[in-house]
């Protein structure tokens, strides 16, 4: 296997300029020192409550997701390089949607096959011709992004359905700043505990044009059994709205209410964290109990704004990714400044035929799939699951796609015998409005805490760190 | 705000106070069976305080003695029992995750890591000892988190709601001690109980923690109609009827001042408030403090359903 890039020490063994002084303050610090505040941060995280669910595991119902005290950190210009690329990808990405479900010029074109569109499960019919509040599908994005050299960022993933770990992001820095203020004074970091702001503002920015000059926003969650209802509640806390369930609303006259102690209440704008499919049990699943009965029907008459609107998930399908430089290209007419990892659809023949040849050295994913869940890592897979995965292709070649196992970059990390490095890769929170879209410096960085594994789901055992960008 | 987050909060309160209760008549009832019997006579305390809990129906389809393992197992453990404290603070900490964002970190802090703490006890006490100090701890657990609301709460509807909660739950706590006792406070009990009772009428104040308040409100030794004066009519006691209604009608009032309207459940609040201020204790006692104990239970009951009618709906 290729040697990783490590960000800090680079590949020529010495230290990167952005990591100049965590590695001084690294060989001064004593390691029960690092081990102290490693357990200090644990018994915050409990504290706090930041906990959360992982699916298939009844004993685990609350789990902490495992948090390294060791901060990954970016120079001011490698930024500004990603983020100039991130706000291009996402408005290819909201062009996209807007344009499957508009005119479809890029079907028309044959840049875009259409059955990819149309047999898609995540593409709601319902939402064709249909107009949403000033045009933006894709109001928070989480693009995942790998490092694999000093130059080089690879998009792995977009998510455009509902991204989570943003309040990780924002507690990590939290807690380090409590844990190490003297590390903190050593450096000029960018803030993130401006992102609720954002937040709020471009959620009220989406406001269909004749909500009240105040538009009220509720943030809609599934409810204390998901997997992320911490993020829940703590966003709507830092945004100051209603943190509603499907129960708290109903729809009158086609518009949204929620039962207050006053009350019913209109709602404006719902940020909502739950799934197209249990929006509303009389457009989509019948049986969800967690949605709104009438909710499109508000919605499609235009009296209430929903990020992310409904359909974007069409964007979060792998095969659709492998054609998102092509997309880039269509609708902006540049070069995309972030590369794509190189991608073989299985749907197609030729590109089948190469997986299938080189299993091995593959990683293959579910085109649908996400968190890490029913995917092969070709070099570290058992020669059953090779054959397993072999018979999967062939009977269903168009449910996945195969790129070449990149050597994510890797950065310092905690571990039982001192510090070592560990992959790492970035989700950094894309925020569009009516007037721009807005990108906190930074995001999440998950961390792979097993020696070798580029697993870093947190449902897999992954961990998370901070993440620094310094200013200049 | 959302009538669920109310309704949270609401009930978070009363499960807190219902765990400090249940504490506080299981350390009273330990005291006094700790002392010889004939200082105490021979009345199953242990039956009385399942009685005082409210729970002996479902006590006894569970157990058929109560005795002193069995009823601090149903009241303070038991996960069967919905009304236990251990139940209470599961309770209380589900209603508290679900409303997250209308409490402050320090309540939160309060209520999560008792919730966390408990899991240190698994199921139950292995010595009196411990089982004194699980008590005491419960105790402080609720005065922290009632500190916590008290003192970092916005002063809106979520402050008021959650006082509510507070005060409906004292006020049957505080009655129920009374229903099942009552027969000690008569007047003529004097008579026939002398010294034996002393100590029945300490632990009724114990339980509400009001043993020594009540030297500071009489300045003269326990006598019984003294004890039902101090938690019935004196508004300076925070554990009496008329002190809870006191602060009923005013978290009531607030919610209404705020919302620019009145209705049924700030009306009721006043009714029952006025009859407690309109009363006195020889009057009580001849009508009978029986009856007269069993309507407030009936009518607070009442105003309970009135808020849920009015706001948690």
């Amino acid at each position: 296997m290729v040697v990783a890039f490590d960000e800090m020490k680079g590949v020529n063994g010495g230290v990167r300029p952005p990591y100049g002084e965590l590695s001084r303050w690294l060989s001064e610090v004593p390691a029960d020192v690092l081990d102290h505040r490693r357990k200090e941060a644990e018994l915050l995280f409990r504290r706090i409550g930041i906990t959360f669910a992982v699916y298939g595991e009844a004993e685990a119902q609350e789990r902490l997701i495992p948090f390294d005290v060791i901060p990954r950190i970016m120079s001011g210009a490698e930024w500004r390089l990603l983020e100039k690329g991130l706000i291009q990808r996402v408005k290819a990405l909201n062009a996209f949607i807007k344009d499957v479900y508009g005119a479809r010029e890029i079907l028309r074109a044959g840049v875009v096959p259409d059955d990819l569109v149309f047999r898609n499960p995540a593409f709601r019919p319902e939402m064709s011709g249909q107009s949403v509040p000033h045009g933006i599908y894709v109001h928070i994005a989480g693009i995942d992004i790998v490092r694999v050299d000093a130059e080089t960022f690879y998009v792995l993933e977009d998510n455009a359905r509902t991204p989570s770990g943003v309040s990780y992001m924002l507690e990590n820095r939290e807690i380090m700043m409590r844990l190490f203020p003297e590390l903190f004074a050593r450096h000029r970091i960018a803030p993130v505990d401006q992102y609720p702001d954002e937040l709020l503002a471009t959620l009220k920015s989406v406001a269909p044009e004749h909500a009240a000059r105040d538009p009220t926003v509720v943030l809609l969650t599934p409810g204390v059994h998901n997997s992320a209802y911490y993020e829940h509640s703590f966003l709507a806390d830092k945004l100051g709205v209603e943190l509603v369930e499907g129960r708290d609303l109903f729809v009158k006259d086609e518009i949204v209410h929620m039962r207050t102690t006053q009350g019913p209440r209109p709602v404006d704008v719902i940020y909502r964290r739950i799934d197209d499919d249990f929006l509303d049990p009389l457009t989509f699943r019948p049986d969800s109990v967690l949605g709104v009965p009438g909710l499109m029907s508000a919605y499609q008459a235009g009296n209430v704004a929903m990020a992310n609107a409904v359909g974007t998930g069409i964007a979060d399908d792998k095969a659709v990714y492998s054609f998102m430089p092509a997309i880039v290209k269509f609708y902006l007419g540049a070069e995309p400044l972030l590369k794509n990892v190189p991608t073989w659809r299985c749907r197609e023949e030729e590109h089948l035929a190469y997986v299938l040849g080189h299993l091995h050295e593959l990683v293959v994913k579910e085109v649908h799939g996400s968190g890490g869940y029913g995917m092969l890592i070709g070099p570290t897979a058992s020669k059953v699951a090779l054959e397993q995965f072999r018979a999967k292709l062939k009977t269903a070649p168009k449910n996945f796609i195969a790129q070449p196992t990149l050597a994510l970059s890797t950065c310092p990390t905690c571990v039982e015998q001192g510090v070592a490095p560990r992959h790492v890769d970035l989700r950094p929170f894309a925020l569009t409005g009516r007037d721009r879209t807005r990108i906190v410096p930074g995001g999440l960085t998950r961390v792979a805490l097993k020696e070798g594994s580029l697993v870093v789901n947190s449902s897999q055992g992954g961990g998370t760190k901070d993440t620094w960008v310094l200013d200049g | 705000m959302l009538s669920r987050t109310a309704d949270n909060l609401y009930w978070l309160s009363r499960y807190v106070e219902r765990a400090e209760y249940l504490a506080r008549i299981l350390d009273a009832t330990q005291r006094l069976t700790a002392l010889p019997l004939a200082y105490v006579g021979t009345t199953n305390e242990w039956q009385s305080t399942v009685m005082t809990a409210g729970c002996a129906t479902a006590f006894f389809k569970a157990y058929d003695e109560a005795n002193e393992e069995n009823v601090t197992d149903f009241l303070a453990f038991s996960t069967t029992n919905a009304s236990s404290i251990r139940s209470c603070f599961e309770l209380a900490r589900s209603n508290a995750r679900a409303v997250r964002t209308a409490l402050t970190v320090e309540m939160w802090d309060a209520i999560n890591g008792a919730w966390l703490e408990l899991k240190r006890y698994g199921n139950g006490p292995t010595s009196r000892d411990e089982f004194s100090r699980f008590l005491r701890w419960v105790q402080e657990s609720s005065l922290r988190f009632d500190g916590s609301a008290y003192r970092t709460m916005l002063r809106n509807d979520a402050y008021w709601f959650s006082r509510l909660g507070v005060y409906i739950e004292r006020a049957d706590n505080t009655a129920r001690i009374l229903d099942v006792k009552y027969h000690l406070l008569l007047p003529d009990n004097e008579r026939i109980g002398g010294p034996l009772d002393y100590f029945q009428w300490a632990a009724i104040l114990r339980s509400v923690s009001a043993l020594t308040s009540f030297r500071w409100v009489y300045r003269e030794s326990v006598k019984p109609w003294l004890v039902a004066d101090l938690l019935i009519l004196r508004d300076e006691m925070p554990r009496s009827l008329a002190a809870c209604y006191e602060a009923i009608v005013r978290n009531l009032d607030s919610i209404a001042g705020a919302y620019g309207r009145q209705g049924p459940a700030q009306r009721q609040a006043r009714g029952i408030r006025t009859r407690l201020q309109n009363s006195r204790m020889d009057g009580i006692f001849q009508r009978g403090l029986h009856e007269f104990i069993g309507e407030f239970i009936t009518e607070n009951n009442r105003l309970g359903s009135a808020v849920t009618e009015q706001f948690l709906l």
